[in-house]
Parts: structure tokens; sequence; C-alpha cells
């Protein structure tokens, strides 16, 4: 999952669940079950869990952009010293 | 870190987080009931009245009780438990409450009833105080909500009198 899927997912799972728990509580009010509120929110809860929890491929629509291989080679890390090398090796010794 | 766990875990918490925030709306949403019960009780008869060996005395007697507590059952009510208690004073004790008879409503439908029974529980005083005794039939109620407070009422009917001699 990349960023962008997970800003959309973590909002996507708030925003679901608030509007199925205000239908869940509006209809059991209205149809005086408590019942049918608890079976209506937990319908809304494992329709919310099967649409953000796994890592479905729209979360995946912004890769990020890896710098090309070749880039590094132009730019080589800076190797440490043979003296820093040495002294390592006594202190492990 | 943005793995399976993780949103199952964010999911899991603020699911329940919104169910307990349900449950407590469904709680204040029963303070706009106001209930308007009504409980009859007529004494049809007296069956026996007499003092036991150990000198209490001990009442046995018909009872016709009626109620209408179907104002009392909103969508967050599990049940009602209702009591019939008689309650009279004593020299010793001010206040004497003796529970006759118990029911418990499990739904709305049950909740308008009349029943014709002699006392469930035994009319028992302790001591030798109930002839001729000026009593009060108390209807009281708990009501058990699916979530939330408990609460109770009850309706007070004055003026019931035992007989003056035993019987």
């Amino acid at each position: 999952m990349d960023w962008q899927g997970q800003k959309l997912a973590e909002q996507l799972m708030q925003l679901m669940l608030i509007a199925v728990s205000v239908i869940a509580f509006t209809t059991g009010y209205l149809m005086a079950s408590f019942q049918m509120m608890i079976l209506i929110y937990a319908g809304g809860v494992v329709l919310t869990t099967l649409v953000t929890v796994p890592n479905w491929p729209f979360f995946n629509r912004h890769p990020l952009k890896w710098l090309d291989p070749t880039e590094l080679e132009k730019h080589p890390k800076p190797q440490p010293s043979l003296n820093t090398t040495s002294k390592k090796k006594s202190v492990k010794k | 870190m943005h793995s399976f766990g993780y949103r199952a875990n964010a999911l899991l918490t603020f699911s329940i987080t919104i169910l307990a925030l349900m449950c407590a709306m469904a709680s204040v949403s029963d303070n706009f009931n106001t209930p308007t019960t009504s409980a009859q009780v007529q004494v049809l008869n007296i069956n026996w009245f007499q003092k036991q060996p150990n000198g209490n005395d001990e009442v046995s007697m018909t009872l016709n009780i009626s109620a209408d507590l179907q104002s009392l059952f909103t969508w967050n009510t599990k049940q009602v438990f209702v009591f019939l208690a008689a309650e009279y004073e004593t020299p010793k004790n001010s206040l004497n409450q003796i529970s006759l008879w118990d029911g418990i409503i499990p739904t709305k439908e049950h909740a308008k009833f009349w029943i014709h029974t002699s006392n469930k529980y035994r009319f028992i005083d302790q001591g030798s105080n109930l002839r001729g005794k000026e009593y009060n039939l108390t209807m009281h109620w708990h009501v058990m909500p699916k979530t939330g407070k408990m609460s109770a009422d009850k309706i007070v009917m004055p003026g019931y009198r035992l007989p003056v001699e035993y019987r």
C-alpha cells in the first residue's frame, strides 16, 4: 500500500463507520428495534473491514518513483577511511 | 508501517468506540419517554388471617391485580420487573414492606395484564400488629434497559384495611 493508499484507507474507514453508525442508529430508533441497529452496524463493520483492511489494488495507484540505479553509480557513497576500519577491528578484537 | 494488522486494529478500536457512543445515545434517548402508567388492585377475599404459634400475624388473601405498564417500554428496554408490596406502619417500624407478588414483563405486549391470584409470598408481620391495620398496596417496578441505567418507580394505592378479628 502506497502513501496515498494509506491516507485513502484511513479516511474511508472512518467515513464508512460513521455513516453506517448514523444509518444504524436512525433506523433502529425509527423502527424501535435495538437489534436492528446492532445488525446494521455489524454489517457495516464487516463491509468496512472488507473494503479497507486488505491491500486492494486501488490503494496502490501512486507508486513511489525511486531514483534510477545508475544515479547511484554516478554519485557513489563516501567510503570509510582505512584508519577507522582498522580501529574498529582492533576494538572488536 | 501500514500493515494488514495495523489497519485491522485501527478499524476494531474505532468501530467499538462508535458502538459505545451509539449505546450511550440509545440510553439518552430513553429520557424522551415520559411514561403514563396505571395500576389497580382489588382485595377480593381474606382467605385466612391467624396468629402463628410464635406470635406473628399471617394473612392469606386473594388479589386481582391489573396494570398497564406499556408506556415504560422503549426500544432500549430489555424487561421490566414488577412487584406488589403491602406497606404499613407499626409502633416499632415506620415502614414495613412485604412483597406479595412479583413478575417479570419481557415485552411491551405483556405489559398490560390482569392477574387473579392469592399472595405469592407469605404476608407475615414481625409481631402481632395486623389486626385492623390500615395498609397501602404499592406497585413497584424496575426498568432494565438494554444499555444504560436502571430506573425504578411506583404507584401507591392507599386505603386498604385488614379485618379486626382473626379468621
